[in-house]
């Protein structure tokens, strides 16, 4: 068995390595005929910049770190130039025309929007690389080895842990998931994975490429940087939730649980829309309500679903009635957890490759303040982000208040979209725990959490005075709740926070803690007095 | 005069459980000067979850309750020091390092030591119980030197101490005097049920074998035990769990009553005036309820603690804990028990007992053989709710009444396997009844009474 283990083990690591190493292998030489498509399609006018990199690209050769800075800098001298230009004659005046003519030739590289879209197309069609012409070998090579290795490692535990029951042994010992040299390394290895896949798509045109086969048959067209993060996110999830299944296997709450989150990420946020595609319908994930889905009113997205149809327009009126309607009605029957544990995929990642490091999340009051301002301020945020793109939508105008809506747009997208969701919510899942986004930045978990607190049948019951007070319900609990400062003095947990991952119930050692839905009445007990003693009515006053 | 000097001064030894509930409580109902003592650690933990911290589940931050500041903000003094003497005359208490503390009540909260029977050897080293924080200090010390460890003592303690073990990869061997686990407390069935899961975990679970003496190497530190039978058995370690005892050697001297434990009557209050104790410490001249005048659990402690301080702040309130009830785990079943299951049935007894077929989920009831009224809860395996286990017990709900409420008391999590039909169904066999299992009911989950 262990054996089993060890083999598979070498053979996830093999997996990554060739993954990895796939960004360094291969060159990359632009043709005359692709450069000229290239700059058809970007719609390049300086005259500058096509004369420069006719000279020192077509036709030579590179590799993927040297284009990619080579084309960005020759746009930058580029439009430095085309700006004193524009400098010179403003202050020689009255030459408007001249002017806008100048700017329309400036292209615009800084690396945190715009760079990936200019150098992305170029780099892809000029790739010659073992990759690009064994794309299936590729495939088994990187995500067929790390899979398979994958649940070599994980199913033997299904023998090795004994007889079925949680077991976080070590945890607080070991150095991947204690925040040691392990887990850093496992951060820094995903901060890295998500700054090249949100901001530098155009250094990893190779291990974009081992996906590609998978891609032309699902969707029929070329595989994308966002194809690529799909499949891994469908993949790590699935080998993940057999980790669940192995380590949960006595909890049938949590096997249901975890094989509906996994349902959703790979039917609703993977094949369906890319079958969508596939029959020229818009790419759409139906289960990915605004505001978490930020992009939803967009005017590209509401043209795009105005384009298409009766299915488009179906799109348009489901997106907004699953955010009014569906969700609060939900979450008062069922609670958050509807969404956030059996729905999400931020929460599908979280609860299956992020379980390892669900107790690293912090409990104290200090940052539970922090949770409550800064969540709800990014909810603020997305509101007021989305209020100035319709308002823009519908009025023409693009700006609001002096402000170019397309600014808010995309420091939204980068602040919130980008670093907060992805680098910080998941790359930082050895260090600050697997809900960093959803607890501290996630919209829709924000609104979800008014309704569970405040109107909602949802609630954790603390059985009577059994609690011991002995720590695991908080220490697993993904989303720092102090769930033991409620169990040991009876009261029930109602936190808007709480996305019902079950496992406070599940690892408490005492059966103390039971998620329910009952009646609203006697949800929030002010004054609960521990049972087990008879006539003492406590005069229990606030405490802190 | 500044007020606090005028404000009376409780001091409290032992910041346990108990300790820390009376103090929490003075400080919501008075303005009293707080100090709680302690030599062992110099915040409240909980003892209970000594285990998970061995087994890396927990580290010994995740134990405490309470943050750090939550002390200072709620105005409770602090000290880490080890009280040697009291003086009841001069109401002051000595610390082993010379240190004077004057005190107006004191409130003795001390706790257990685990028990030695004055076995040879009892004192060597890698020979010890798992009490306190130091305890667990000293496993982890001999563990990577351990490769077998004998454990004394079939109990909840005893149990604990071979899992934390085994999650080390170190084979357990596991005494037990009588012939199950936990015989003095466990039905035969429970028991047995129990004996077989500690077995699947490979424990090597010995019955009616008891300890006679432990054998050190040239070190001191223990390198075999011998049982009564004569059999030698190597060990690196012997864990002492066959109980646990009082720990007020150091009252002894003074003037206050001790028995086996420090005697109190309903009020809590010692023999010298202004003094109390409770908790594990504490034994009662005669149980308020008629239950054993030394009941040293979790949630006694907790309950004596919320009850003294009201006594403390001027509403001199007895000690009447309701239904007995506890609970525990077992590797990896867990077991609620509620209002009384002794291991033999009393003469006025009858039962009911239900297992599952794969025989690690099991319900057994205890009633009045006149009445019918159900008398005491069983369950391993599955949860029960606290509430309304209560509420049948104490209203003397008959066996009719509990087989058709049934489901009322399923705690366990959604998506479990109900089995109150094939309980119901057996009960019917049994009895010659043809009872039918009501749906759960909120209304009457909740109803008030
Ligand atoms: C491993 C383990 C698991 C357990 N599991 C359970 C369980 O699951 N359920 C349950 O109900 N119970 C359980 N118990 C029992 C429960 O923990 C005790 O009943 C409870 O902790 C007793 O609390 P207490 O406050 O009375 O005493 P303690 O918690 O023992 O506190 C007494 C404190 O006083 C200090 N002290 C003593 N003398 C002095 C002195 N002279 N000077 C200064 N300080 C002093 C001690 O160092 C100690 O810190 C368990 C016990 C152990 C050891
Ligand atoms: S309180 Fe429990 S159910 Fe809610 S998020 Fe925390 S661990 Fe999950
Ligand atoms: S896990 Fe259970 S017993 Fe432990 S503190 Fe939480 S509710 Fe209490």
């Amino acid at each position: 068995m262990k054996l089993i283990k060890n083999i598979g083990l070498i053979l996830c690591i093999i997996g990554f390595a060739f993954f990895v190493g796939s960004i360094f292998v291969g060159n990359y030489t632009v043709t005359q005929q692709t450069f000229d498509e290239w700059i058809n399609n970007k719609g390049i006018k300086s005259e500058l910049f096509i004369e420069k990199a006719n000279q020192e690209i077509v036709g030579k050769s590179f590799n993927a770190f040297q284009l990619s800075s080579k084309l960005i800098t020759l746009a930058e001298k580029s439009a430095e130039a085309h700006q004193d230009n524009i400098e010179l004659w403003q202050t020689e005046g009255n030459q408007d025309d001249k002017i806008n003519a100048e700017w329309s030739k400036v292209i615009w590289t800084s690396w945190s929007s715009t760079h990936k879209d200019f150098t992305y197309p170029l780099l892809k069609a000029s790739v010659n690389s073992p990759v690009k012409t064994n794309q299936w070998l590729a495939f088994f090579l990187t995500f067929g080895l790390a899979i398979i290795g994958g649940l070599l490692y994980i199913v033997p535990d299904f023998i090795l842990m004994g007889p079925a029951g949680i077991k976080n042994n070590a945890l607080f010992q070991h150095t991947a998931t204690n925040r040691g040299i392990g887990g850093i390394i496992t951060a820094a290895f995903f901060v890295v994975f998500y700054f090249l896949l949100y901001f530098f798509p155009d250094l990893i045109i190779n291990p974009i490429l081992t996906t590609n086969k998978i891609s032309l048959s699902l969707s029929g067209n070329p595989a994308s940087q966002w194809f690529m993060y799909g499949l891994i996110y469908c993949s790590v999830m699935t080998v993940f939730a057999v980790k669940m299944y192995v380590k949960y296997r006595n909890n049938l709450y949590q096997v249901i649980r975890t094989t509906v989150v996994l349902f959703f990420q790979v039917a609703f946020a993977f094949l369906i829309p890319e079958l969508l595609v596939r029959f020229n319908q818009p790419w759409y994930d139906f289960k990915n309500a605004w505001p978490l889905n930020y992009t939803f009113f967009f005017d590209w997205n509401i043209d795009s679903l105005l384009d298409s149809g009766h299915l488009g327009m179906f799109m348009l009126v489901w997106g907004i009635v699953l955010t009014v309607i569906v969700i609060p009605v939900m979450v008062y029957f069922l609670g958050k957890r509807w969404y956030c544990s059996w729905v999400c995929g931020c929460g599908g990642l979280a609860e299956t490759l992020g379980d390892p490091y669900r107790h690293l999340s912090n409990k104290t009051l200090k940052v539970w303040k922090f949770e409550r301002y800064i969540i709800h301020l990014v909810l603020v945020f997305a509101v007021v982000m989305t209020g100035a793109t319709l308002y823009s939508y519908f009025s023409g105008s693009e700006t609001i208040l002096g402000i170019k809506t397309y600014t808010i747009q995309s420091w939204y997208g980068f602040w919130i979209g980008s670093i907060f969701a992805g680098v910080i919510g998941t790359g930082f899942y050895p260090i600050l725990g697997n809900r960093a986004w959803c607890r501290f930045g996630c919209p829709l978990a924000a609104y979800l959490g008014l309704v569970q607190r405040f109107k909602s049948r949802f609630r954790i019951t603390t059985n009577g005075g059994q609690c011991i007070s002995c720590g695991n319900c908080s220490t697993y609990c993904e989303m720092g709740i102090d769930v033991r400062a409620y169990a040991q003095k009876g009261l029930n947990i109602v936190r808007s926070s709480c996305v019902g991952c079950g496992v406070c119930a599940a690892v408490c050692p005492r059966g103390v803690l039971k998620l329910e839905n009952a009646p609203e009445e006697g949800r929030i007990l002010e004054n609960p007095i521990l049972i087990g003693k008879d006539d003492v009515s406590l005069n229990m006053k606030h405490e802190n | 005069m500044n007020i606090i000097a005028l404000m009376e001064h409780v001091v409290i030894i032992g910041n346990g459980i108990s300790g820390i509930t009376t103090a929490r409580h003075i400080r919501k109902n008075s303005n009293k000067k707080i100090t709680v003592i302690s030599g062992e650690t110099e915040h409240f933990f909980s003892r209970t979850a000594l285990m998970y911290i061995y087994m890396g589940h927990m580290k010994f931050e995740h134990t405490k309750p309470y943050e750090d500041w939550f002390w200072k903000k709620n105005r409770i003094d602090l000290i880490k020091g080890f009280v040697k003497n009291i003086d009841t005359q001069k109401n002051a208490l000595e610390f082993n390092d010379g240190n004077i503390i004057k005190y107006d009540k004191l409130i003795l909260a001390v706790g257990s030591k685990p028990n030695k029977f004055g076995w040879p050897g009892q004192d060597l080293k890698a020979v010890q119980g798992l009490y306190s924080y130091q305890d667990l200090e000293s496993m982890e010390k001999y563990s990577s030197t351990t490769k077998r460890a004998v454990i004394v003592g079939g109990g909840l303690i005893g149990v604990e101490m071979a899992e934390m073990f085994l999650s080390r990869g170190i084979e357990v061997t596991f005494l037990v005097r009588e012939d199950r686990f936990w015989g003095g407390v466990l039905p035969k069935k429970e028991g047995e049920l129990i004996s077989r899961h500690i077995k699947k975990h490979h424990v090597d679970l010995r019955f009616e074998t008891e300890l006679q003496e432990i054998i050190g190497d040239e070190n001191g530190r223990a390198k075999s035990i011998i049982t009564k039978s004569g059999e030698v058995i190597e060990c690196q370690f012997v864990g002492l769990t066959a109980g646990v005892s009082p720990n007020i050697d150091f009252i002894k001297e003074s003037n206050i009553e001790t028995n086996r434990g420090i005697l109190v009557n309903k009020f809590l209050e010692t023999n010298v005036p202004n003094i109390y104790a409770l908790g594990d410490c504490a034994e009662f001249h005669k149980h308020p309820t008629g239950r054993k005048n030394l009941e040293q659990v979790w949630y006694t402690g907790r309950m004596m603690g919320e009850t003294l301080a009201q006594t403390i702040c001027d509403n001199k309130t007895p000690y009447k804990p309701g239904m007995w009830f506890n609970s525990a785990k077992f590797f990896d079943i867990e077991y609620q028990t509620y209002g009384s299951v002794f291991s033999e049935l009393k003469e006025n007894e009858a039962e009911f007992y239900w297992e599952h077929k794969k025989g690690e989920i099991c319900l057994h009831l205890v009633y009045d053989k006149s009445s019918n009224a159900l008398l005491g809860i069983n369950t391993f395996g599955i949860r029960m709710r606290h509430e309304v286990c209560e509420r049948w017990i104490n209203g003397k709900k008959d066996m009719n009444h509990i087989m058709e409420h049934l489901k009322d008391a399923n705690f366990d999590p959604e998506f479990y396997k109900q089995y109150e039909n094939q309980i119901v169904d057996q009960y019917n066999q049994e009895n010659r009844t043809s009872l039918k299992s009501k749906k759960r009911d909120w209304k009457r989950i909740f109803a008030k009474n």
